[in-house]
């Protein structure tokens, strides 16, 4: 349990100081009850008092750091089940299988899925290098995903391969993910020497559970919990039950991010699989292994994760600028809205289904929407003159014509002030009637 | 020492709500765990999946598509095939002819060409407007009067007509009525009280709190799903403990992942492929955040989602 600021404020040395920058001890306290400020911003804390509270205080699930340089990620560090209760930290990344003798077919298609969707590259995360028995091919396999610029997860369960593995990639701080009940002592001390993560399956909760005890008590906290089971209803209870038993019942021992391997559950469905990839990414998997990512799957998949894993307290937004639609060039008609994601996104869509030829003009709207940002003055005649002006789009578009909200109609006046020479045109007040507007628009 | 489970049963469920009638009813609700939650107690209802159906026509140029519905042509013959499809517990009837921007068919022509489905299969049926919300109370009007009788979801009833929606299919013609808002746990909330102060029952209440494709704004569906259920579960908020019914394909067909061509986007790959990823995607997000039953189009994404609920339950 948390502990409350009055808790903290008893065994504080109530001296009132202000060393650490609070008015006082109970103001001190308070904030650190919150996470506020550290507990080491005070210098008469007791080491016992520290020791006790560092305890109290520690995150419910840790954070976990794997790969190196380009290809590092961090794993959990979640404190609510429900993105709405505050916000999810770390987003759900994606594996996919290379195995020997399946790496050359694999590896192309793997890496044609790479592409950038409002500021976040959309790529496979990890190579999940499976071991099929050979250990000198293994090490081969290992040395050639190496190459390719995606973290590793070593999926091997048999020491003496992980360890021949680890010499030619642990700077790369792959996933060892090899520990289960039969061979975990031998699998964390190799994890140990080479620094890198664990990862512990058992197949089985209460095994599971046991088996990351153990590991603990010989010292290591540098794990990820692979939740797969046998079937998919055994899989997503796991899943579930280990990520709400580190943060409704504060059970620290299944306070870890998770593996899901997908792949070994769907039963060579795909589309199963994308279900499965989309079930996982809502509850629950810190990383999600896949037999293949298809271009169609990585569309759906990575806009819904992207969705996710925004903060609630945060609109989303798009990059201001001039976004040419269906083939427009100079001579094309402008059409403006707002930099909310959602806004644009619904816009550009009516806007494409139209196949009118347009240069979207995307303000900067502080992310709102078109009313909120009107009402907030993110969004005015000045605004957009402004906008008009600073990218040159009075000699840039030879058109001017310039299509604006619907529901800032009030502006079409101001703007033709502003901009002289232009024809401000008022659009309908919802997305959906572009299609029709824009095929009946006589300019 | 042994991994203590604590169950999170709440003493609050979900609505039941059957749809359709005779031996082949559907039993939507019932619940009181979160989804797919049957590690905590059974879950007595399996989320239900629907199969759309359009009186505009079929997209054949899918050739998934066009394979399974063959030469089928008018509506009778699409729905015929269109309960043969693996999986599918219900079929949804989307009558986008009515929309008065296009073919702007007559609410009569409508209820007939309903009427003729609903005496040609014996599925239970939803029913899904144009749209256009004026219309749409014109147009359920006449075919809750036609289907009287067959217990039918009609989807939806809005916070612009849900009175004459309400009135008639709902109270004059003893429909399911669906009561749709706008990704708002205060808007849905409001609907089903106004809905229920009518003197219709909650009981005969489905919700369509709104729905996105993945990636468009679906944050808001998942947070207002989530909310939703925790607030009729956790808190036992009788206005919120209706069923969520929620039609994915009249959102992901129109996104432009589903819409470019395998010309305009060649590195998309097959459009079919997309098409029923986007909605197998975000189906599975909408039941994996509380959704009682989702409505797709293609036969393929029906059977992937009927397997993955029977699966999980």
């Amino acid at each position: 349990m948390a502990l409350k600021g009055l808790d903290i404020f008893k065994i504080s040395p109530k001296k009132n100081c202000k060393e650490c920058g609070s008015p006082t001890c109970m103001a001190f306290s308070m904030k650190v009850a919150q996470g506020a400020v550290s507990i080491d911003a005070c210098p008469y804390f007791s080491e016992e008092a520290k020791a006790k509270l560092n305890e109290a205080t520690a995150p419910a699930m840790k954070t976990i750091t794997v790969g190196a340089g380009e290809t590092e990620h961090k794993l959990g560090g979640e404190t609510v089940l429900f993105r709405h209760e505050k916000t999810f930290v770390n987003k759900t990344l994606y594996a996919v299988n290379v195995c020997e003798g399946c790496f050359d077919g694999k590896i192309d298609s793997i890496k044609k899925v790479d592409y950038e969707r409002i500021g976040e590259r959309e790529y496979v995360e990890f190579l999940n290098v499976q071991f099929t028995g050979d250990k000198d091919k293994y090490v081969d396999l290992v040395k050639k995903a190496k190459e390719q610029g995606r973290a590793l997860i070593l999926d091997c369960k048999d020491v003496d391969a992980a360890a021949a593995a680890l010499e030619v990639c642990a700077d790369c701080k792959p996933i060892l993910n090899g520990a289960t009940p039969d061979n975990y002592a031998a699998m964390c001390e190799l994890a140990t020497k080479c620094g890198v993560v664990l990862g512990v399956s058992a197949g089985d909760i209460d095994a599971l559970y046991d088996t990351v005890a153990a590991l603990e008590a010989a010292g290591n906290k540098n794990l990820v919990l692979d939740v797969t089971c046998a079937t998919i209803k055994d899989t997503f209870a796991t899943a579930v039950q280990v990520r709400r038993a580190a943060i409704k019942d504060t059970d620290r021992t299944f306070g870890y991010p998770s593996i899901v391997d997908v792949s070994k559950i769907c039963g060579g469905d795909t589309t199963l699989e994308g279900a499965l990839a989309s079930l996982f990414t809502m509850k629950y998997g810190s990383i999600i292994v896949m037999s293949e990512m298809k271009y169609s799957e990585a569309l759906a998949l990575y806009g819904l994760r992207q969705n996710i894993f925004t903060d609630p307290q945060k609109p989303m937004k798009v990059e201001p600028g001039i976004y040419p639609l269906n083939g427009a060039d100079e001579n094309a008609i402008c059409v403006t809205t707002v930099d909310f994601a959602l806004t644009y996104f619904v816009v550009s869509a009516e806007l494409e289904r139209s196949g009118v030829p347009l240069n979207l003009l995307i303000t900067d709207a502080g992310g709102y929407s078109v009313l909120t940002a009107w009402a907030a003055g993110k969004l005015s005649s000045g605004s957009i003159a402004k906008f008009i002006a600073e990218n040159d789009i009075e000699n840039k578009c030879k058109n001017h014509v310039l299509i604006i909200p619907g529901k800032v109609a009030v502006l079409k006046g101001e703007l033709e002030d502003k901009l002289p020479g232009w024809k401000i045109i008022t659009a309908p007040n919802e997305a959906v009637g572009l299609v029709k507007f824009l095929k009946e628009l006589n300019v | 020492m042994a991994f203590k489970r604590v169950p999170q049963k709440f003493n609050a469920s979900i609505n039941k709500v059957v749809v359709g009638t005779g031996d082949k009813t559907i039993t939507l609700g019932g619940e009181n765990v979160l989804p797919f939650y049957t590690f905590d107690a059974p879950i007595e209802n399996k989320p239900k999946v629907g199969i759309m159906i359009s009186d505009t026509g079929l997209d054949k140029t899918l050739p998934g598509i066009a394979a399974f519905y063959g030469d089928a042509e008018s509506l009778v013959d699409v729905a015929k095939k269109a309960v043969t499809a693996e999986g599918a517990d219900f079929l949804a009837i989307q009558l986008a002819s009515a929309n008065p921007d296009e073919q702007d068919a007559s609410p009569e022509d409508c209820a007939a060409a309903c009427k003729a489905v609903a005496d040609a299969v014996d599925m239970p049926i939803a029913v899904i407007g144009c749209g256009n919300r004026d219309k749409d109370a014109k147009v359920f009007d006449k075919v809750a009067e036609a289907l009287s009788g067959k217990n039918v979801m009609i989807l939806s009833a809005r916070e612009e007509n849900y009175k004459n929606v309400v009135a008639s299919a709902g109270l004059a013609y003893g429909q399911k009525i669906g009561a749709e808002s706008a990704v708002d746990i205060n808007l849905a909330k409001q609907l089903n009280t106004v809905i229920t102060q009518m003197g219709f029952s909650g009981e005969n209440v489905v919700m369509n709190v709104g729905t996105a494709a993945a990636g468009y704004g679906y944050e808001y569906v998942a947070s207002t799903l989530d909310r939703i259920t925790a607030a009729a579960l956790g808190q036992n908020d009788t206005q919120l403990q209706m069923p969520i019914v929620t039609p994915v394909a009249t959102e992901t067909w129109n996104v432009k992942e589903c819409i470019a061509t395998e010309e305009e986007a060649p590195d998309w790959g097959s459009r079919e492929q997309r098409v029923i990823d986007m909605e197998v995607i975000t189906a599975t997000a909408d039941l994996a955040a509380g959704s009682n039953a989702v409505i797709v189009k293609h036969p393929a994404s029906v059977a992937v989602l009927s397997k993955l609920v029977n699966e999980l339950i």
